[in-house]
This record gives C-alpha cells, sequence and structure tokens, in this order.
C-alpha cells in the first residue's frame, strides 16, 4: 500500500506550510495596521492546518516554492475556495458538501485508441510511479489565482504506460456522475458529467500532471480527490477533477464549459491576458491573499515550456 | 388588513394609544424599517473590522469579491422589496405600507451606490480605464450599469419638490422606470454567474411574479 503514517520529520511540507502562514499573516498585519490586536490571535490562521494522509517521500522538481516566485496560498484559502460545481457553486460548498465524499475504491476507465484499455483501480495508475511535489501557479478564469504545492505524476508517465495508438490526437477525460454522492449534479448548473479534453502534444507537456495531493498531503475532497489533472497554463477549469474516464480520441473532444457557453469558453483556454473575454478581462488577476490586482503572464509564466506547442495558431480565434 | 389589526394589539402601551396613526407610522414604523434596512451594512462593517483585527478569515479567502457580492445580494434584495410594496397592499389591503415604499427604494440605490464603488474603489482600484473598458464590454456590466442610471434617476427624483416640479403625472410615468431597473438587475444577476444556476433563477421568479400580482390587479379593475 502507498500510503504510510509518516513521522513528522519525514515530511517536506512541514517545512513549507508554517512560512507559508507567517507570509500570510506578515501580509495581514501590513494591511491591518492594527498589529497588536492581531497579534494576540495570530494562532487562528494555523487551526485549519493541513490534516488528510501525508505522502511519505515527494521528488522535488525545478518547480518549487523558490522558483515559482510568488509566496504559496495558505492551505486553509487551497482548500476552503474552490470551485467545484458538482458540490455546489458557492466558494465554501466544496469543503462543506463534500466532506464524506468517498474515493475509495476508485476506478478509471481508460477506452479508445490505445493498446491497453481497460478499468484501473487508483493503486494500478498511481503506485507504480514516485511522486513529485509541484509548485505552480493556478489562474481562474474568474481572474483570481493562487500558488499551489501539488503532488502528482507527470501525466505523460501515465500516458506511456496506456500506450496511445498513432490514431490518437488528443485526451478525453470525465468527472464522476452520480448525484447522490454529488448533491451539486441534482441539479443541471452544467450538463453532467463534467468533461474536458486536451491535445495529445499537451497532455503529454512535462508540465502537465496527474495530481493526487496537495501540500504534501492526499488531495482534500473538495479539491478533486482522489485525482486529477493540473494543467498550469490554462484556467483552472480546464483541470479536471474526481477522474473516471480517460479516452484517446482522433477528434477533438466535447468539454463542458464550452458545452455550456462556446463563445466565453473555447476548447484551448490558454492563460492569455491579451485575449478579451466577455466575461472578464483577463488582462489582470487577484493573487489570494493580495488586496490589488496584477497583470496576469502570459501563459501563466510558462510560456518558455508551452510556447512551441502554438506556434503559428491564432491563439485570439483558439481561446 | 391583519398586519395593521396585530399593530394596534401588540402596541398596548397607553402612549400608543394616544398617538394618532400617522404618527404612529412616523415615530415606529419608519424607525423601525430604516435600522431594519441598514443592519446589512452594519453587519458587512463588523465583519469587515474583524477581517482587519481579531479574524482575517471573516470575509473568507477574496474579501473583494465577498464584500462585492454582499452589496449586490443586498441591492437586487432591497429593489425587490420596494417593488413588493403595491404587490403587499393589494393582496393584503395595507395601506399604510404605500408610506415606506420610497425609503426602500431610496435603500436599494443607497446599496447600489455601495456595490458600484466597491466594484470600482476596492475590485478596480480606480482604475477608471478598466472599468470603461468592462462597461463596454462585458454585458453584465453594461447591464447593471443601465440599472444603476435608471436608479440614479428615480433616486434623484425622489422628493415633494421634484414630484411637484415634475408634476405628478410625469413623474409617475419616469418612476416607471423602476420596473426596468428591476428587470436589468435580475438579468445583471443572472449574466454575471456561470452555467445555469438556482439563485438568479429564484430571483426572476420573484419579480415575475410581483409584476404578475399588479398585472392580474389591474386587469380586474380594468
Amino acid at each position: 500500500m502507498l500510503i504510510k503514517i509518516a513521522k513528522a520529520s519525514d515530511v517536506r511540507s512541514s517545512e513549507i506550510t508554517p512560512r507559508a502562514l507567517f507570509d500570510q499573516r506578515r501580509r495581514f498585519l501590513k494591511s491591518a495596521a492594527v498589529a497588536g490586536a492581531s497579534l494576540a490571535f495570530g494562532s487562528i490562521g494555523g487551526s485549519a492546518e493541513a490534516a488528510g494522509a501525508k505522502f511519505p517521500d515527494l521528488s522535488k522538481t525545478k518547480w518549487n516554492a523558490e522558483t515559482v516566485g510568488k509566496d504559496l496560498t495558505p492551505y486553509r484559502s487551497v482548500t476552503g475556495y474552490n470551485n467545484f460545481y458538482e458540490f455546489g457553486t458557492g466558494k465554501s460548498d466544496p469543503a462543506d458538501n463534500a466532506k464524506d465524499f468517498v474515493t475509495r475504491p476508485w476506478a478509471i476507465k481508460v477506452d479508445g485508441h490505445c493498446e491497453n484499455p481497460g478499468t484501473y483501480s487508483y493503486e494500478d495508475l498511481v503506485n507504480p510511479h514516485k511522486l513529485e511535489e509541484r509548485v505552480y501557479r493556478f489562474r481562474c478564469v474568474e481572474a483570481w489565482s493562487m500558488v499551489v504545492p501539488w503532488v502528482g505524476i507527470p501525466l505523460a508517465d501515465i500516458i506511456k504506460r496506456l500506450a496511445p495508438t498513432g490514431d490518437a490526437k488528443y485526451v478525453a477525460f470525465e468527472t464522476l456522475n452520480d448525484p447522490e454522492r454529488m448533491p451539486g449534479q441534482q441539479r443541471r448548473v452544467l450538463q453532467w458529467p463534467y468533461r474536458e479534453g486536451l491535445r495529445l502534444d499537451e497532455a503529454m507537456n512535462p508540465l502537465t500532471l496527474f495530481t493526487v495531493g496537495l501540500y504534501g498531503e492526499e488531495l482534500p475532497n473538495q479539491n478533486g480527490a482522489p485525482i486529477r489533472l493540473v494543467v498550469p497554463w490554462k484556467y483552472g477549469f480546464k483541470s479536471i477533477k474526481s477522474i473516471v474516464g480517460i479516452s484517446f480520441t482522433d477528434k477533438q473532444p466535447p468539454t463542458s464549459w464550452n458545452m455550456s457557453a462556446p463563445r466565453e469558453y473555447g476548447f484551448y483556454s490558454n492563460v492569455n491576458p491579451e485575449v478579451n473575454h466577455p466575461r472578464w478581462s483577463q488582462a489582470k488577476e487577484r493573487n489570494i491573499g493580495e488586496f490589488l490586482k496584477k497583470p496576469t503572464l502570459m501563459l501563466n509564466g510558462y510560456q518558455e515550456e508551452v510556447a512551441a506547442m502554438y506556434q503559428g495558431m491564432d491563439m485570439t480565434k483558439n481561446y | 388588513m391583519i398586519l395593521s389589526r396585530v399593530w394596534t394589539t401588540t402596541l398596548s402601551a397607553p402612549i400608543l394609544h394616544a398617538m394618532s396613526r400617522d404618527s404612529l407610522i412616523r415615530r415606529v414604523l419608519k424607525p423601525v424599517v430604516w435600522a431594519l434596512s441598514l443592519a446589512p451594512a452594519v453587519w458587512l462593517s463588523w465583519l469587515v473590522w474583524q477581517a482587519f483585527t481579531i479574524n482575517p478569515d471573516a470575509l473568507g479567502a477574496n474579501p473583494v469579491e465577498y464584500i462585492n457580492r454582499y452589496l449586490g445580494d443586498w441591492a437586487l434584495r432591497f429593489l425587490l422589496i420596494a417593488l413588493a410594496v403595491t404587490p403587499i397592499r393589494i393582496l393584503t389591503g395595507w395601506a399604510p405600507i404605500t408610506r415606506l415604499r420610497r425609503l426602500l427604494g431610496l435603500f436599494a440605490f443607497f446599496y447600489v451606490v455601495l456595490h458600484l464603488s466597491s466594484y470600482i474603489g476596492v475590485d478596480q482600484f480606480f482604475d477608471w480605464w478598466a472599468v470603461w473598458l468592462d462597461i463596454v464590454k462585458r454585458t453584465y456590466i453594461t447591464v447593471g450599469m443601465a440599472a444603476f442610471v435608471v436608479l440614479m434617476a428615480l433616486a434623484a427624483t425622489s422628493t415633494k419638490g421634484m414630484i411637484k416640479r415634475l408634476g405628478g403625472k410625469r413623474w409617475n410615468k419616469l418612476h416607471k422606470g423602476v420596473y426596468a431597473a428591476g428587470i436589468l438587475g435580475c438579468i445583471h444577476f443572472f449574466m454575471m454567474r456561470k452555467g445555469l444556476q438556482l439563485e438568479p433563477i429564484i430571483y426572476g421568479g420573484i419579480l415575475l411574479t410581483l409584476f404578475a400580482v399588479r398585472a392580474l390587479y389591474k386587469l380586474k379593475r380594468g
């Protein structure tokens, strides 16, 4: 079994968390201008600390807390401010309504143009791999952003094992569709199940993370347990949660938000401050925990890794 | 009618008996409505104070969004409450409620102004160019601004002096604009939410119900 109860000293993230909280408090003190009163209650920030099962040892990558260029978003914001309409449309609904969501056993059906289709358990997919920690900028289409230390496996490594054939041009993903367990699905906010997709080269890009955790622990339910994608150069809704289906297709697969409002949400949905959105200006973003908006970076700051994939493509048309 | 009976039976203190119906409205009912109408603003101020002092989480992870949505919610609620005055009078026959209509309408405008101010001053931090682009490019903001302009005209002409100056007929015609503001406000809310969400549909349903009560009453009276 993969998950062991580790000694506290084993866990890398225990080094990160207090610093994030420290930074967060410091920021708060600055803005509050009433340092005296807040010091007395300073411990409140630590009460909602990471509570899930910890992953014993994680490889460090070049995408880490030092290189990301921003402070980590506090754990309680990462896990308390979520868009996960399967558990309600309010930002705190997922944390409230996903408490009892059971994610084991968990099966993922793999089909389409690949040599190893079939139904895989969470353990089948995850256990053979070494888990990595990746600190990424996360940019929501609603013009807010976070910095999150994710835990996962490069999606490319998973896809290689599933061995797509030459006909596979895209990978489609599907979220669990179970209104009993996901009460938000009892109303048709979107056409369930939630669907997302990537071009095969996007899915194989080293940045794309098959994600099972954050802050060194298993994914909290409200963050898309037990398995989600993180595609850091695209708007957050592309990073599909609670995945139960992976399909290799030759045609561009339908995706949920594009089906709901095609003018607003394209298939690519790359973070792009220059491409106008009918609902929000994407030129700036508010990093959660900060007051002033800051300019949004082209491809969320991952140009170096991903820009080549879109060479010669009109990003305004293929938004 | 039932409500007015409650009023007279509960307020049994001798001093209140001595009050005329008019002074009861002026000295009791209106102050109570004032206090209730200010309560959401007072509560928000309390949360903001907490966020700056004893509890940084009082306004959630995104305080700017929280404040703006809170004020928008109350602006739309007060608009619907103001629009409910006449239907309530029709349904209950309780005429004195009409005396609250202007007060409630002005409170709707009060929360609209706060909502707009929080968007310009807190969310956009007085980036007027960004605000202008939003008004021109984001349809839901265009619609919201249109509602604001209508309500501003109504608020500016809400005094007795203005009624006299405009003349009752013209004033009445102008103040039919509140229906447009109600419709625009509900559309603004519906468009702001992503996907097909329940809350904006409920607000829209209430608005349509209020319109239906008026329409049926008018039809019945011929």
